[in-house]
């Protein structure tokens, strides 16, 4: 017997049922009996059909099918629907089922007696296949079949210790009573662990909840937890136990679009983070998504898109179209489409769907496109995004919600019940003016890095996503051909600045050389004047030295006579 | 009173088939009242069988017995179940039609 779980004092039998091995620590009690009841069709033969042949196949322990409802062949057909082939187990002697049927009709009543008949029965069959585990499928109709329902009482209690002493797991089933947990009231002899399966309608759609009401020694998850029954078997979400101690990364992951890499601060998103992109009706949402799972194939990682309003080959149809091939990373594996419509269960069974999906695939990428089409009260719709962000969290997915906006309001009820749980969010508009309609994209926010605060315009071109540098004037963002008349005007304003400062250098030139000219003239006319006046000095200084030699000569003609 | 028939096993009218789970009290008790009331009632015409499951367990889901101790009438047709030590014979004689058919009332 395996003993499992953080439970030390307990041994436990896996249950090989996902999810349910979690929320118990590790199984049910081992070689003690546990109650499972439910109304009809909750899907407790199911429950206790699995648990053994998950016993055989995953953990090599023999059971014995004890049925008092269904027949042998009845059963096989049923649980044949999930994948289980009860006949070869039988034949290999792994499985053991002992129909007991009981007809009130046929059986009259003299006198004392005991139910030693089954013990026996039940006894023979466990010792024959050597058998671990034990369902007793449904223990109750005892009570219709014989009369004396204080000799079944007794009996009843006597068959549960004795189970206990073979050291058998056991799982009784028994139909859900008024005001009780059991019409018969036998949760009164099983008393080590109740679980309690529920089937309820919402809204027109049917969830099915499963929560264990009593497990003896072990600690348990309490809440209830939704599970499914499909072509895979059973499978419970504990999802609430998802808590916010994910490990975080500091690695980008990059978004498909270059120029959105480029607007965000590290060049991607952060691995593991949810990425919110929001926008009205053909601003490109699931664009956006299909060119991310496309650069995550390419990076040879698996993605997994969940489409709640297209089928996979209308994604891919629509995708090609903007240059984005997904069928390729279909066929190589990397991509996987889950399509459902929203309506088709309650919220929390598209969660637990997209849970064991996600387990299963085990993505690096998931995108779900979109968190709109979930309808319902914003608690509902709110709580079962929180988990499976923190699901995606948890398992270091990075997560692409798409929102569809509506026209007249800021954000829409999905949109903000996540908004706070969200990342990075990626606002997608529609520009409308001058007839003709543009599309602009801003970061609304984006945690941990810095990012462009930039609204920018882009096109979903036959080659994929490509933004172009906006108009950011006085008047507000422009795009389209808006943007580009503003830009031409921009250009010839521009142009003719150009050609007036042109004009000024020119006139200033001439200006200069006008001056200049002056200046030289005047220069000129300056240095004439000085020449003549030089001249006039020279001939002054001559005039004065002839008329100082003239005196000599006269003074030597007439001195002559003084030596 | 009917007279006992020397017919063999396979003529035998009632073929009855007591099962028991080892020498409790009570699985004596039901082959005690069992053996009584057959020879009052089917002295020659019927055949019993005891089985203890105890020893032969095997045979308990053949003839779907749950309750012990369990008398089943297997001949004459429709098979019969009667559950109990068999105390009240009235009801065993009447709920397995022990009653011998066309002779007449005692």
């Amino acid at each position: 017997m395996t003993s499992a779980g953080t439970s030390i004092h307990l041994p436990k039998t896996p249950t090989g049922i996902g999810g349910l091995d979690d929320l118990t620590l590790g199984g049910l009690p081992a070689g003690r009996p546990t109650l499972i009841c439910g109304s009809a069709g909750c899907g407790k033969t199911l429950f206790g059909m699995t648990f053994l042949v998950n016993g055989v196949t995953k953990f090599d322990e023999a059971g014995v099918f004890m049925s008092f409802e269904e027949r042998e062949t009845d059963l096989a057909a049923n649980v044949q629907s999930l994948g289980f082939d009860i006949g070869e187990l039988v034949a290999k002697k792994k499985i053991l089922i002992d129909y007991v049927r009981i007809e009130r009709a046929e059986i009259e009543e003299s006198g004392e007696y005991d139910l030693e008949g089954l013990f026996v029965r039940l006894g023979h069959a466990i010792d024959t296949i050597g058998a671990k585990r034990v369902v007793l499928d449904t223990v109750e109709a005892l009570f219709s079949g014989l009369a004396d329902s204080t000799i079944l009482r007794a009996e009843l209690r006597r068959l549960f210790g004795w189970l206990k002493d073979k050291g058998v797991t056991a799982i009784i089933t028994a139909e859900r009573g008024e005001g009780q947990l059991t019409r018969f009231g036998i949760e009164e002899y099983v008393s080590d662990c109740v679980v309690l399966l529920d089937n309820r309608v919402e809204e027109e759609v049917v969830t099915r909840r499963l929560r264990v009401i009593k497990y003896r020694g072990s600690a348990h998850g309490t809440n209830e937890y939704p599970f499914l029954i499909d072509d895979e078997g059973i499978s419970v979400l504990p999802i609430t136990s998802a808590g916010l101690g994910h490990a975080i990364s500091d690695d980008a992951v990059p978004t498909g679009v270059k120029d959105l890499d480029a607007m965000l601060g590290i060049g991607g998103y952060f691995k593991g983070s949810s990425v919110l992109i929001s926008g009205l009706a053909g601003t490109g949402k699931s664009t956006f998504g299909a060119a991310f799972a496309e650069a995550a194939c390419k990076r040879g990682e698996r993605c997994l898109y969940f489409a709640f309003e297209e089928s996979p080959d209308q994604v891919v149809r629509n995708m090609r179209s903007v240059g984005i091939d997904l069928q390729p990373h279909l066929k190589s594996g990397y991509l996987k489409f889950e399509a459902a419509r929203p309506s088709l269960y309650g919220f929390e069974m598209h969660l637990a769907r997209m849970h064991r999906d996600i387990v299963q695939f085990d993505p690096a990428a998931i995108i779900v496109d979109p968190i709109s089409a979930f309808r319902g009260p914003p608690t509902e719709i709110h709580a079962t995004l929180v988990r499976l962000a923190d699901i995606c969290k948890t398992r270091g997915i990075t997560t692409m919600f798409t929102s569809l906006s509506a026209i007249d309001e800021q954000m829409s009820e999905s949109e903000r019940s996540v908004s706070s749980l969200m990342d990075t969010w990626i606002s997608l508009r529609d520009v409308e003016a001058d007839g003709e309609r543009n599309r602009i994209l801003y970061l609304l926010k984006s945690r941990g890095m810095s990012h462009s605060k930039q609204v920018r315009e882009y096109e979903l071109s036959n080659d994929g996503i490509h933004m172009t540098q906006p108009y950011l004037g006085p008047e507000g963002v422009l795009t389209g051909a808006a943007r580009m008349a503003q830009e031409a005007r921009e250009r010839e304003a521009e142009q003719e600045l150009l050609e007036l400062t042109e004009q000024r250098k020119r006139q200033m030139a001439r200006k200069r050389d006008a001056l200049e000219r002056q200046i030289a003239e005047m220069r000129a006319s300056l240095e004439e004047e000085e020449s003549e006046v030089s001249k006039l000095l020279e001939r002054q200084d001559k005039r004065k030295a002839s008329a100082e030699s003239d005196r000599e000569a006269m003074a030597r003609k007439r001195g002559g006579s003084r030596s | 009173m009917t007279e006992r028939t020397g017919a063999d096993d396979k003529a035998m009218e009632f073929n009855l088939r007591l099962y028991v789970a080892g020498q409790t009290p009570k699985s004596l008790t039901a082959i005690a009242n069992l053996k009584k009331i057959c020879e009052e009632n089917l002295a020659g015409r019927y055949k019993l069988e005891v089985i203890d499951l105890v020893k032969t367990p095997q045979l308990a889901a053949g003839d779907q017995i749950v309750a012990i101790p369990t008398l089943v009438r297997r001949l004459p047709p429709p098979l019969k179940r009667m559950i109990g030590d068999l105390s009240n014979s009235e009801k065993v004689i009447v709920g397995l039609d022990l009653k011998p058919v066309g002779k007449g009332a005692p």
